[in-house]
């Protein structure tokens, strides 16, 4: 089948969809995306965290023909050109980013909290955060960032 | 250094220089393994064996071939080469023969255009099996009823140490069995890779791993090439904790590159990766430990057992750390250790985090606890009294000639102030955003874990890494270029290469090329080695690079080059006596000590971690947010171990190969975890290096068991600790034992 969407403000056409494809795997391998990153393809570790009309959503969970006619945004879609956004620099300036294969998902999910939240307790992006793995960091300073992209505030923020 | 310094930012050793592959990283352009892509490329896909034993009598791929969009299916018979490989013993095949020895062993290959496709025809391959009980008891291998599961018997190494007295006596004796369950790194980026055939008749492969070198090698062996033709370029690797020490698609993916002629990409789904990767030894270990009334160890006597699984993987270097370390970082004049590795047709085990030291570790310091209650101390106290420090000799016999700060990592753990008595967030209690209590039934405990870890490869490996700095002006800026084979894995190791080469040669703007087979190997990334080792190669081809430099700025080099290559070595290890296991077998150790504070809900058995209190010697903070983040990172796989992860496996089979079933902690199970790190120079070491990413992992284990027991009076001899353990029905079990 063919999937029409846009990403990233673009519009895309994904053919020769076979159906039980994931959105997921049209952004990786037929729309040259690989931002979003495939753990598990269970919903369990979040790094296929995209949005999907405003909604942060697992990638893996959502099939590519629910993804006809919608708006889609990756990670690859956060950074204004050069300019990153203040989510992505506050993982690089807390040392939040260590082998980075969480790091597009739950720079998403930190981004979508941000905006929804912009000053969110701890308890609260310990809630926000449950659903997106990481491995190495033991996420303490995941929650630094999170802290510094709030404290820095709004400026930027889409 | 209790937080991260931040401030001035020089680039050099001992900042917190900003990562390189940072913004690629968060903004998605970085290249994961799983990420490759080129045209024309297809899809390779593993059959595998389900069953833990049996015999195979036939494999026909034929059904397969007929699927629409296969390009090659193939089995043992396709292997050119050697037919087996394994990191210290041969004795894994490429692909199944006429025997499986564990529930997922690759028995067949399969290439189509579309992963799906490939999957499909994969279900395809008819394979004709006989089933045979599969041994599955690790006190069970040495039986004489028990099946041979290798040539040489199931024995995969023992490791005898005898210290002192053999016949020792003292006022108080404890003893204990402890059990350790099966962990799996579980890191994030799943096994994949892409091989490409070239038209020299090799192959390139585009590859996550800790070390090229021995990936090479083993992949040249088994596609009888020649290994120059077999060139290896490290992709970005999303984590490895030890699971990419062994080989898992690299020969698979080349052999079908090479049967079909285009580029194959294999990227195994996280059900596969369970059992496409070798885990943390299961261990069952016996323990007696002897004191003065004061608490003074007189004597250590352990039995530790080990399942290795099917194959060899780095069972032998594991059992060796087992044993090394087992009365862990304490003196004691006498020792009676023995330590053995076994086949079974379990699930293969081998190189993960902590190595040996993790399971041994788990057993002495709960003993170390037993004896601070029968002699009446304090459980800090007992290890400051018994704690090695620089000079001490350990059950090898190995005199400590670098800072051993033990005592002091426990002071600083103990004189932290308790975190506050409890939170009145209902999402901070036991069971969390679940709800499930409001505080009654909830009780507190605080526990301690002091580990020791070895650092480098020992018992007498020779251990060595090679860097190549080139200095050249380039755009009228002197630029310095590292060449090496060292895996960045997610430690920081890039950041680290730069900051060696600003120190050393003032030069502002530093390249690291992409890690690749074309330098001299650089060792593998595991073994808290890989920042020590390079760390020297590359300060080595500075100072020679220096060395030709001779006192000129660097800007004045005009169309000068300047490329030095040096291998670079540690000191040497010896082996252990096979008799008596004494020898100076390891390079360097490294500690680290662990409070950890629990509420636990007795009425359901759930444990909330309060909080997580470290102090390790780092030697030098090279690059002190890394460092930071190694031990937060190494501090929640110790918690996973635990209190819940563990690769579940009955009759040989794993029942829980998903991230639905294993859990790994995530951010709600972690406690804030405060940091002291200590920076005593090891003079044997780079800038006074020592190892960081091990030790953490060691010691939270046994700490938060110690909190939930102090909490429960529990005697918790497992981990990881289920809720059924804490409950009740805990007593039972536990009478039963
Ligand atoms: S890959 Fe989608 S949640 Fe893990
Ligand atoms: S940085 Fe490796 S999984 Fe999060």
């Amino acid at each position: 089948m063919r999937v029409e969407l846009t990403v990233n403000g673009e519009p895309q056409v994904a053919d020769d969809v076979w159906e039980g494809e994931s959105l997921l795997y049209v952004l990786r391998e037929r729309l040259g995306l690989p931002g979003a990153k495939n753990a598990c393809e269970q919903g369990e570790c979040g790094s296929c965290t995209v949005y999907l009309d405003g909604t942060v959503v697992c990638a893996c969970l959502v099939a590519a023909g629910q993804a006809e006619g919608a708006e889609v945004v990756t990670v690859e879609g956060l950074a204004d050109g050069d300019a990153l956004d203040p989510v992505q620099r506050a993982f690089l300036d807390a040392g939040a980013v260590q082998c980075g294969f969480c790091t597009p998902g739950l720079v998403v999910a930190v981004h979508d909290l941000l905006a929804r939240t912009p000053d969110p307790a701890e308890a609260d992006v310990r809630e926000a955060l449950a659903g997106n793995l990481c491995r190495c960091t033991g996420y303490e300073h995941i929650l630094a960032a999170v802290r510094l992209a709030a404290e820095r505030g709004g400026e930027g923020r889409s | 250094m209790t937080t991260p310094r931040v401030g001035e930012r020089t680039g050099r050793i001992g900042d917190s220089t900003a990562r390189p592959d940072g913004t690629p990283k968060v903004t998605g352009a970085f290249a994961f393994s799983s990420d490759l892509y080129l045209t024309g490329m297809l899809w390779g896909v593993t059959v595998r064996a389900p069953h833990p034993r049996a015999e195979i009598h036939g494999v026909d791929v034929g059904p397969a071939l007929a699927v629409r969009g296969v390009a090659a299916a193939l089995t043992a018979e396709d292997v050119p080469g050697r037919a087996v490989y394994g990191l210290d013993v041969p004795d894994q095949p490429v692909l199944a023969r006429d025997t499986v020895r564990y529930q997922g062993e690759p028995v067949a290959l399969v290439a189509a255009d579309h992963p799906e496709t490939a999957r499909r025809a994969a279900a395809e391959v008819a394979v004709d099996y006989t089933v045979l009980e599969p041994l599955t008891d690790p006190r069970r291998a040495l039986d004489d009823g028990s099946p041979q599961l290798h040539p040489g018997g199931n024995l995969v190494r023992h490791v005898p140490i005898r210290r002192g007295d053999p016949q020792p006596t003292a006022e108080v004796v404890v003893t204990g069995e402890y059990t350790v369950g099966m962990q799996d790194q579980a890191f994030l980026g799943p096994e994949s890779g892409l091989a490409v055939p070239a038209a020299d008749g090799g192959v390139d492969l585009y590859i996550a791993t800790q070390w090229l070198h021995v990936d090479r090698d083993q992949v040249a062996a088994a596609l009888g090439l020649a290994p120059e033709l077999v060139r290896l370029h490290l992709s970005g690797v999303g984590g490895a904790f030890g699971a990419r020490e062994d080989l898992s698609m690299q020969i698979h993916a080349c052999l079908l590159a090479l049967r079909t002629g285009r580029p194959v990409k294999m990227v195994y789904s996280r059900e596969e990766s369970f059992f496409g990767h070798v885990h943390r030894h299961p261990a069952i270990l016996r323990y007696e430990h002897g004191a003065t009334r004061e608490g003074r160890l007189v004597y250590v006597k352990a039995e530790i057992l080990l399942d290795g699984g099917a194959y060899a993987s780095t069972s032998q270097a594991v059992a060796g750390n087992a044993a090394t370390h087992a009365a862990g970082p304490y003196e004691v004049p006498n020792a009676h250790v023995d330590v053995y590795a076994l086949y079974t047709n379990n699930p293969p085990c081998g190189a993960m985090r902590g190595f040996g030291a993790v399971q041994a570790c788990f057993g002495y310091e709960s003993q170390m606890d037993r004896l601070a209650a029968a002699c009446g101390l304090d459980p800090a106290e007992i290890r400051i009294r018994n704690a090695m420090r620089e000079g001490s000799a350990a059950i090898t016999g190995q005199v400590l000639d670098f800072p051993a700060p033990v005592a002091e990592l426990v002071r600083r753990v103990r004189d932290r102030p308790l975190p506050p008595q409890r939170s009145t967030d209902l999402r901070a209690m036991p069971g969390g955003v679940g709800g499930t209590t409001h505080g009654e039934d909830v009780v507190r405990g605080v526990g301690y874990g002091v580990s020791i870890k070895n650092v480098c490869f020992s018992e007498g490996f020779d251990d060595f890494a090679t860097a190549r700095v080139r200095l050249e002006v380039t755009g009228g800026e002197p630029v310095a270029t590292v060449f090496t084979a060292a895996c960045e894995v997610g430690q920081g190791l890039v950041t680290v290469q730069e900051q060696v080469v600003r120190t050393e040669l003032g030069v502002d703007r530093v390249m690291i090329a992409p890690a690749d087979t074309s330098v001299g190997g650089a060792g593998s990334s595991s073994a808290s080695r890989q920042t020590y080792m390079t760390t020297g190669a590359v300060r080595a081809a500075c100072a020679k690079v220096r060395d030709r430099l001779a006192g000129r700025d660097p800007a004045s080099l005009g169309d000068e080059v300047i490329d030095a290559t040096v291998e670079w070595r540690h000191r040497p290890t010896s082996p252990l006596d096979p008799v008596t296991g004494q020898g100076f077998a390891h390079v360097q150790y490294a500690f680290a000590a662990h409070r950890a504070v629990v509420d636990v809900d007795l009425g359901l058995g759930l444990v909330k971690v309060v909080e997580l209190a470290t102090a390790q010697d780092v030697g030098k903070a090279v690059n002190p947010l890394a460092v930071a983040g190694q031990i937060h990172g190494g501090s929640a796989q110790g918690l996973g171990l635990a209190l819940m992860e563990e690769i579940q496996v009955r009759d040989g089979e794993i029942v829980n190969p998903s991230f639905t079933d294993y859990l790994i902690p995530t951010v709600l199970d972690m406690p804030p975890m405060s940091l002291d790190v200590l920076e005593l120079a090891d003079p044997n070491a780079p800038y006074g290096v020592r190892g960081v990413g091990e030790p953490p992992t060691i010691s939270s284990t046994p700490a938060i068991v110690a909190a939930v027991r102090a909490a429960t009076g529990r005697n918790l001899n497992r981990v990881p600790v289920r809720p059924e353990h804490i409950t009740a029905e805990g007593l039972s079990v536990e009478a039963g034992r």
